[in-house]
């Protein structure tokens, strides 16, 4: 991997991107029991596929969602963050 | 041509022992599987096997003996760390290794180096003593030098780095080691084979059967196994095997890369590392420099080599040793790491009755293969946590009492 697509700038060399980890829905903050916290903050899917992660534009301060294949270091899309319509959590490829 | 060698090349017998037999067919039933046969799973089964009697025991791997991390780390054995939990661990492998050449009749290279962790700014500075001070409380032979004692030790370091970010001290550790690597696993499997453990290389762990909590077997590329004990020693594979269990960790697989160049004659006495210029050199017996930068900065499953990686390696290089600009990199590879959020392992005993982890070994795991070695024997043969690993236990991502190593290598604090 050389070049990573920016949502808003276009293919860039991939040294002005930060790794910004897996993407995971945080749990409902009033209800969430210690336990359900404790998973939220430490634990990952760590085991191989296609995995949606945060990654930053430092340039320009863009946060977006990358989907990627961890085997191949192929960057396969990269999207804005959208609230309405959230990436799905864990490894996989999106329906 | 050597008159033995002719013999041998007649003959078609080999003429020495091979170090480990090969059984033909893997038994239905052992007592405990361990998956993985590189240092970690070895000395475990060593362990078991002389110190506790077992030796209804079969090592599994995927590849072959020591080709995953144990024979691609840089070789340093060392225990200047930072939290006493780490020191104290890290001090037992050392006592360990330097008796390793006896304990496995075997003779593994060990040789003391003194190991320098350099200091470019007050703030690293101030680490260095707090660990100094720590590594003292604990007995283990560390201090704080300035730029004159580095000189003296090692006159061939450019201190002022071209200008840049002049060394200010450094950590000195003396009993910073270095050891063959492969012979330790080799050492290892050949004792623990001699004494009845069964190794089957090109194995793969498939599956892993439970019953209402409680590890019954194992299925493997070769058919299935029933064992009510399993311990995953593998490295770079953790959360697939952790999948098959159906634990959750907060392990996350980055590649560690490292190189060595074309070998020159002796120069380097010790084992340089600046966190800094991101960055730890050693010369070989055979008098090569075996370098190590730093993590990729990302998660990904492989072990491809890069040049980016070397550009920035050898830039740092030159900075303390700029006569090494004509000196070739023979050759590069990389080994996937298990990052766990405290720079500390996961080790001992899990939520499921019979399943014990010796993992999330990160950049920090070659060092410590003789000390698990005693205390996942230890722990397997007892259930229950030996206790210098008890602050290791996965437990500690649900109590929130996580251990906070700063001393690791190869990663930015």
């Amino acid at each position: 991997m050389k070049i990573m697509t920016c949502p808003i700038n276009g293919p860039r060399p991939v040294q002005e991107f930060v790794y910004g980890g897996e993407y995971r829905p945080m749990p409902d903050e009033p209800a969430a029991s210690d336990a359900q916290w404790a998973d939220y903050i430490f634990n990952r899917s760590g085991e191989p596929g296609l995995s949606r992660e945060w990654w930053y534009h430092a340039p320009s301060g863009t946060w977006f969602i990358a989907e990627r294949d961890n085997v191949k270091d192929v960057v396969l899309k990269t999207y804005l963050f959208d609230r309405a319509n959230p990436p799905r959590a864990g490894k996989g490829a999106t329906p | 041509m050597p008159l033995k060698l002719l013999k041998f090349g007649l003959s078609g017998k080999y003429a020495e022992p091979r170090m480990f037999r090969t059984p033909e067919k893997m038994r239905d039933t052992y007592d405990l599987v361990i998956i993985g046969a590189g240092g970690h799973g070895l000395a475990a089964a060593y362990h078991l096997a002389k110190d506790y009697g077992m030796t209804n025991i079969a090592v599994l791997d995927k590849g072959y003996i020591g080709g995953g991390n144990t024979g691609r780390n840089t070789a340093i054995v060392r225990s200047n760390y930072l939290t006493p939990e780490g020191v104290e661990f890290y001090k037992e492998s050392v006592r360990l290794f330097s008796q390793l050449s006896t304990e496995l009749d075997l003779n593994l290279f060990y040789t003391e180096r003194g190991h320098f962790t350099l200091a470019h700014s007050d703030a690293s500075l101030r680490t260095m003593r707090w660990r100094a001070e720590v590594n003292k409380h604990l007995d283990v032979n560390s201090e704080v030098i300035g730029p004159r004692e580095i000189s003296k030790l090692c006159p061939y370091m450019d201190l002022s780095c071209g200008g840049h970010a002049p060394v200010v001290g450094a950590l000195w550790h003396p009993p910073g080691s270095i050891i063959r690597h492969d012979a330790v696993a080799w050492g290892y499997a050949r004792e623990a084979c001699r004494r009845g453990v069964e190794i089957f290389q090109k194995t793969a762990v498939t599956g892993i059967d439970i019953v209402d909590g409680q590890v019954t077997g194992v299925q493997t590329s070769r058919g299935p196994i029933k064992a009510r004990r399993v311990l995953s020693a593998v490295a770079g594979y953790t959360p697939r095997i952790t999948k098959m269990v159906g634990i959750r960790t907060p392990i996350v697989i980055q590649p560690l890369q490292a190189c060595v160049t074309e070998p020159l004659k002796p120069w380097l006495d010790q084992i340089v590392v600046s966190a800094s210029l991101h960055i730890y050199v050693s010369q070989s017996s055979r008098g090569e420099l075996v370098m190590g930068a730093s993590l990729d900065p990302y998660e990904l499953h492989s072990e491809r080599s890069t040049l980016d990686f070397v550009e920035g390696l050898v830039d740092h290089l030159l900075d303390l040793f700029p006569f090494l600009g004509n000196v070739k990199v023979n050759r590069q590879w990389a080994g996937m790491s298990d990052m766990t959020p405290d720079y500390s392992p996961i080790m001992g005993t899990t939520p499921i009755k019979g399943f014990y982890l010796d993992t999330g070994w990160g950049t920090w795991g070659f060092k410590a293969t003789a000390v698990c070695g005693t205390t996942m024997a230890y722990t397997v043969a007892q259930d229950d946590d030996h206790h210098l690993i008890r602050p290791f236990n996965l437990s500690r991502f649900g109590d929130y009492t996580l251990v906070g190593e700063k001393g690791a290598a190869s990663v930015g604090h």
